[in-house]
């Protein structure tokens, strides 16, 4: 069927990408700004920007925000990846079981996962909020996104080589690092980078978790909110730039990646 | 193979602490009075009945839902044409729309709610813009509108993304078979393209609405904690006032709601009847 060209549609389209980026647009000009207004651009300046580096809290949001992304995109990528190759082998009713209550996190809505960890480390004596039950929280809600990622990869993995390489005198670990991780690697990479943005991005359970002064970027920004504050742009201009740059990256790696397979082939 | 079952014990038993033991809590202080013990239970369903009974309360869960639904159905009206004008572009210009829309969702929420807070003032961007042409200054922050607006924002990409999915696993065949029987484009998209395209609308609802009703930072920014929702309650029982019991039993309310609509979606997305059927 020939496609009519439309323009009513290219505008739509261009008027909804002005839309969802005009607040981004909007931090990243205020951030310059010489005066606090946030309403009336007077001129170029780095200030909010020095101000930012020199202040130690949002430093150790910032350090914080990066440490417990790291540790807990690592563990649970790796704990992840070994469950899911584990629930591969499973009987389908413990596969079944695991599978529904992995869910519960994803689906249900942040707060109602907060709540229920908020009550589980203030039952826990000698657990103190803070770093320990921030990066608990984190690493808890990460694995099932990895688990969920790395899954279909399995699924559609032939049995008959891992039973081969076993047969052929690999050891279970063999075939495990030989066999089967290098198969399913998209699949890991791609639980590790939504883990990374889950944790980096997380507000609501963050909020619930921590205390005792150990803040993110997110609930940094949640209490500075309350009144304004351009350092809070110069943060988020930083932040916008690392996403974009992560996910270009991440997006154009790929893709130089199959260009250059398809130039040796 | 077996002997890779046993990877599955470490998590198993993490799960159960860090997942089942949570939502246990959340179901015993939800059915229980203040000040219990393991000891000694005393059940009760006081706690949920107050979300029904408290005049204050009901206010708020008939405000929630309000702008829930509200936020819910501009979605589905501004997210469906635009979902529709992508899956009509040519596939690596989808891709990069695609990407486009994706790309603002990575970056936290909070700061573009922040954004919209400096935009939405009465000296603020849209202010400043109709003054040009002589109107206002309208109240934009800290309206029921504004906070509607700034849900939808935040909200709409995933309503686009998930019908655009729907869009585009759609079997075009279909269309080419109606309009070789002489459909016109208005029918064919009536009949065909609504129809396959409605569990995408149905998991886009759910992906909608159930933030816009448990978010407590954009009503909080945004509504200048006027227009609080079932989120800022539970934010307020839990952080502020301390009532344990009834800030789980709202929680639980919110889980159910929740499954239930997944529940509704999954029955949607399988049932081979629908849609099909009525080709």
């Amino acid at each position: 069927m020939k496609k009519k060209k439309q323009p009513i549609f290219n505008i739509y389209i261009v008027l909804m990408l002005i839309f969802f980026y005009l607040p981004i647009i909007y931090t990243i000009f205020f951030s310059f700004n010489e005066t606090k207004s946030l309403t009336h651009f007077s001129g170029f300046s780095l200030r909010w920007y020095e101000k930012m580096f020199a202040d130690r809290t949002m430093m150790e949001a910032i350090w914080y925000t990066f440490i417990i992304a790291i540790i807990a995109t690592v563990v649970s990528t790796v704990v992840g990846t070994i469950t899911a190759i584990g629930l591969s082998k499973s009987k389908r009713i413990v596969q079944n079981l695991v599978e529904q209550i992995n869910n519960l996190p994803i689906m249900n809505p942040e707060i109602v996962t907060a709540v229920g960890l908020l009550m589980l480390f203030a039952s826990i004596k000698g657990i103190e909020k803070g770093f320990v039950t921030l990066l608990l929280a984190h690493i808890m809600f990460c694995i099932p996104y990895v688990i969920l990622s790395v899954t279909p990869k399995l699924r559609t993995l032939d049995p008959n080589l891992t039973e081969a390489a076993m047969d052929l005198g690999a050891t279970p670990w063999q075939a495990l690092t030989k066999v089967i991780v290098p198969q399913i690697m998209p699949g890991i990479v791609s639980g590790a980078l939504i883990a990374f943005t889950m944790s980096f991005d997380d507000f609501v359970i963050s909020y619930f978790v921590t205390g005792n002064g150990v803040n993110n970027i997110s609930t940094l920004v949640w209490t500075m909110s309350k009144r304004i504050n351009p350092s809070i742009n110069a943060l988020s201009t930083i932040i916008i730039v690392i996403i974009t740059i992560g996910l270009i990256l991440a997006n154009v790696v790929p893709l130089l990646k199959d260009k250059k397979e398809k130039k040796r082939i | 193979m077996k002997q890779f079952r046993k990877m599955t014990i470490p998590y198993i038993v993490w799960m159960s602490v860090m997942i089942v033991i949570p939502m246990l809590f959340i179901f015993m202080y939800g059915i229980t009075k203040e000040g219990n013990s393991v000891v000694t239970l005393n059940f009760t369903l006081d706690n949920f009945a107050k979300f029904f009974v408290e005049p204050i309360y009901i206010d708020v869960l008939i405000r929630s839902m309000r702008i829930a639904v509200v936020t819910t159905f501009f979605c589905i009206l501004l997210g469906y044409p635009a979902a529709y004008a992508i899956s009509r572009c040519n596939e690596k210009t989808q891709t990069l729309l695609v990407l486009l829309i994706t790309l603002p969702m990575w970056i936290n929420m909070l700061v573009r709610t922040y954004a919209w807070m400096g935009m939405l003032q009465d000296d603020g961007l849209f202010n400043t813009l109709l003054g040009l042409i002589g109107i206002g200054p309208i109240k934009m922050i800290h309206t029921e509108a504004a906070v509607v607006f700034v849900m939808i924002y935040n909200f709409i990409p995933f309503m686009i993304l998930q019908i655009y999915t729907s869009l585009t696993k759609m079997d075009k065949s279909y269309l080419e078979a109606a309009s070789d029987l002489g459909a016109t484009p208005i029918q064919a998209f009536r009949k065909i393209t609504l129809p396959l395209s409605l569990p995408g609308v149905v998991s886009g609802i759910t992906l909608v609405f159930l933030p816009a009703v448990s978010t407590f930072t954009i009503t909080s920014l945004i509504g200048g904690g006027k227009f609080s929702n079932v989120g800022n309650i539970i934010e307020t029982l839990f952080l502020k006032s301390g009532d344990w019991n009834a800030g789980s039993a709202l929680s639980l309310i919110l889980a159910v709601i929740i499954m239930f609509l997944m529940y509704l979606t999954k029955k949607v997305d399988k049932d081979p009847s629908n849609g099909r059927g009525r080709i």
